[in-house]
């Protein structure tokens, strides 16, 4: 091979990988980012059965119903709307009524958010901003630190440490 | 007094970075050796002032010294005193300084054991140091001074997070900027080369084990990061696709690339511009990981707005930097000579291939990472792209990443012989094969892709030890001159194949505990019995218990496996009054590599608990695997050729290359 041929494989071969990895995203995105929403948004969107979003607001005081084997109903408010959700399983140690919470999961034909996860957060991470801004001008803002349970725990950024 | 005086070394260390930065860049320029020797002194000295400023933090917290704000934010009197100490870099402040103390311990290496470098480089090496370091001694002090008092002392402390008073997240944090700054070194010999327009054999292997200490470190921070999100967030999961963690698993892609391709540059002397290239990027992705975890970026973009000064100070350290960097690249790479040809089946081009894969690999996991920041400045919409986009991209890009790996140590440099290296590889694909069979039919109908994926692994493994046996010509010769022969092979051989197996090991583990993970998640009240994976665990009592700074609720479960008890095991929740959170403290079962995993949750009013078990077979491997890579890194650096050092200038003047 002459160095000419030489380079064109390198480079041939190079574009080959990134156009595969340029597919690879491009794939990904279309099918596997999830969107945010807050019950005012999603009654707003028209949000279909069966897609997948994640819903945040604060656990309506009052709303949690604890049913057999750890099956679990509240409702997510966002100051204009709520929205009930069923979830089974634990719920993270943070999870408290009247407190930020976001749970992803998909509305079923009843109108009912059935979540597969749900996260208790205390910052404004998962809190919408609307929510988070009307909180503050009511003066019930929690600048908390929280312990994240479930898949964002280790970022607090309160807590300060650098993973 | 003692914050005060923390604060003094602090300012000084400051001084002595701006001297470093600037005189010993004129001494080279001028070809002054006084002039360049200052680099030396300055940077040993800094390193002092630094440690002296650490130390004085770490005495204010063994002290409870609570008219410090950082303290009194961040400790407690009654907190264990290994967590004072640990507690030190559990919060922004704290852990910047440490950020610097390890720039300046790096600094401080380089100068003590740089006696044999050329002086003009060393010069140039400890000045972009110095660059470095100014610039992050002016962070703290501007925004994020860890020494601030308070006018009129509180008496107690507010306490440190309780999920980080744990002994895991006390070493996590120090290994991990080990990594992260490690790589500082091989940027400052990056910018060093390209402002002296020349570069050679000798720079790669001054380059090659100061990466490799870096990427040990990192490995294991983030190993150990990983384990420690597993027993201590109480849901079993090891690797979330966080931002955080993806944060540093950027830096750890890039410097694995930067790690082969400096092989290529010292043993070949060539792909010169992309070893630099990937030496500013492996810390440019650092110094975005800062970025991203401590600008509160992540937290929220509107966060980051309404209190910019800390975030955009470090972005524009960013900026500096990684765009000063990368000009520079662009403006002086032409003048660095290329060198050595090579044939694409060779050595060289197996470990440009590996290079291509991790690069994009790292590419795709930017754009997930910040494809969401950057939606979310752009149009206000907020998306989460979690694990489904990472396995979709970064998955797909690792398989070939890992069929290619068993052949690239048994390619010959310049050209080789890839039907002879298949070859070679019969052992370990019949072993894959194998494998794959043997899971398919005991499994018959279970998973598809789980059996394929063992297969690669164990292609994988066999493919390090092929190389190893193929090199000490095992069943060829005579057991005895094999064995001579395995003691006489270069340690970074060994190395290569501890690392590589590595790699296998971890996606063993990766893959058992995601398809065969079984798991009981229900209430239990004292008496019932949980069945999970032919264990029984039953729940004998439920007991409470006072800690130095919490109460605990204690869940003991009686453990059998066949009618025959095995251990008790005590989950626990932990409640922080001075913080008013809890902790769950999850009880781990380890059989083998396997490992049973009790967290609990609430009571509810009958006194029955809500309980979390899983079985997570051979989990254990996930971790096994980086310690096997860190330990393949640590043989590689203990090599005979790297302790030796790199060669003198002097006799080494027909491998240098004159810029243009």
């Amino acid at each position: 091979m002459t160095r000419k041929q030489r380079r064109l494989t390198m480079i041939g071969g190079s574009l080959a990988v990134l156009a595969v990895a340029a597919a690879l995203v491009l794939n990904a995105m279309r099918d596997s980012i999830v969107f945010f929403s807050t019950p005012t948004m999603a009654a707003e969107k028209q949000i279909p059965p069966g897609k997948r979003f994640r819903l945040g607001g604060l656990v309506q005081p009052g709303s949690l119903v604890r049913g057999d084997n750890l099956a679990v109903n509240f409702s997510i408010a966002d100051g204009s709307a709520t929205l009930a959700v069923a979830y089974k399983g634990m719920l993270p140690d943070l999870f408290r009524e009247g407190q930020g919470v976001v749970a992803e999961g998909a509305l079923d034909a009843s109108g009912v958010f059935k979540a597969d996860t749900v996260l208790a957060k205390h910052d404004e991470t998962y809190m919408p901003k609307d929510v988070a801004d009307a909180l503050k001008k009511q003066g019930h803002w929690k600048d908390d630190y929280g312990a994240k349970p479930g898949a964002t725990a280790a970022s607090a950024p309160v807590q300060g440490i650098a993973k | 007094m003692i914050a005060e005086a923390g604060h003094y070394a602090l300012v000084l260390a400051l001084a002595l970075a701006l001297i470093q930065s600037t005189v010993p860049m004129l001494g080279a320029r001028w070809g002054d050796p006084a002039l360049m020797n200052v680099a030396r002194s300055t940077a040993l000295a800094q390193l002092l002032f630094v440690a002296a400023s650490f130390t004085a933090l770490v005495m204010l917290y063994v002290n409870s010294d609570f008219s410090v704000v950082n303290v009194f934010e961040n400790s407690h009197s009654t907190k264990p005193l290994l967590y004072k100490i640990t507690g030190v870099w559990g919060h922004h402040e704290g852990s910047m300084l440490l950020w610097v103390a390890i720039l300046a311990l790096f600094g401080g290496l380089v100068a003590a054991f740089g006696n044999n470098l050329r002086l003009s480089l060393r010069a140039h090496v400890l000045a972009v140091q110095g660059w470095i370091a100014a610039a992050f001694y002016l962070f703290i002090l501007v925004t994020s001074n860890p020494f601030l008092r308070i006018a009129s002392p509180p008496i107690e402390g507010r306490d440190l997070n309780p999920v980080l008073q744990d002994i895991g997240l006390a070493v996590h944090p120090p290994m991990l900027y080990l990594g992260y700054v490690g790589f500082s070194i091989s940027f400052s010999f990056a910018i060093a080369a390209l402002i002296e327009g020349r570069i050679d054999a000798a720079w790669a292997r001054w380059v090659r084990p100061w990466t490799l200490v870096a990427w040990i470190f990192l490995t294991l921070g983030i190993a150990m990061g990983s384990y420690w999100a597993y027993y201590e967030l109480g849901w079993g999961g090891w690797w979330f696709w966080d931002p955080v963690e993806n944060a540093s698993l950027m830096p750890w892609l890039a410097g694995t690339a930067l790690l082969h391709s400096a092989v290529v540059m010292e043993k070949r002397n060539a792909l010169k511009v992309w070893t630099i290239l990937l030496s500013i990027l492996a810390f440019s992705l650092s110094l975005l990981g800062t970025f991203l975890v401590r600008s509160g970026v992540l937290t929220s973009v509107h966060a980051f707005a309404t209190d910019p000064s800390r975030g955009v100070f470090i972005l524009l350290i960013l900026c500096l930097f990684i765009g000063g960097s990368l000009t520079l690249y662009a403006w002086r790479a032409s003048a660095l000579k290329q060198g050595g040809l090579f044939a694409p089946v060779s050595r060289e081009g197996a470990l440009v291939l590996n290079n291509l894969f991790l690069t994009s690999a790292c590419a795709t996991v930017f754009i997930g990472t910040l494809y969401p920041l950057a939606l979310e400045v752009l149009t206000g919409d907020k998306i989460s792209v979690g694990a489904p986009f990472f396995n979709l991209t970064f998955g797909p890009l690792f398989v070939p990443l890992l069929v290619a790996m068993p052949f690239g140590p048994l390619l010959a440099w310049k050209r080789g012989d890839l039907l002879g290296a298949a070859q070679r590889l019969t052992a370990a694909g019949i072993a894959a094969l194998v494998a794959i069979a043997v899971l398919f039919a005991w499994t018959h109908g279970g998973a598809t892709l789980a059996p394929l994926a063992i297969g690669l692994a164990i292609f994988v493994i066999g493919g390090a030890l092929s190389d190893l046996a193929e090199r000490m010509a095992l069943f060829r010769v005579p057991l005895a001159i094999a064995m001579a022969r395995a003691r006489g092979l270069p340690r970074a051989t060994w190395g290569t194949a501890f690392a590589h197996a590595g790699i296998g090991v971890a996606l063993i583990g990766i893959v058992c505990e995601t398809t065969w993970n079984s798991e009981y998640i229900g209430t239990m009240k004292p008496r019932d019995v949980a069945s999970v994976a032919g264990y029984q665990l039953k729940l004998d009592e439920i007991t409470q218990r006072q800690g130095p700074n919490f109460r605990e609720m204690i869940a003991q479960f009686t453990v059998a496996l066949d009618g025959e008890t095995l251990q008790v095991m005590m989950p626990s929740k932990r409640n922080f009054t001075t913080r008013d959170s809890s902790t769950t403290e999850a009880a781990l079962l380890t059989r083998g590599a396997s490992q049973l995993y009790v967290s609990l949750g609430d009571t509810n009013a009958e006194g029955a608990i809500a309980v979390r078990i899983y079985h997570k077979p051979l989990v254990l491997l996930i971790w096994w695997g980086p310690v096997l890579m860190a330990f393949g890194g640590l043989l590689s650096l203990s090599d005979r050729r790297l302790r030796v050092g790199a060669p003198k200038p002097a006799k080494a003047a027909r491998a240098l290359q004159p810029a243009e």
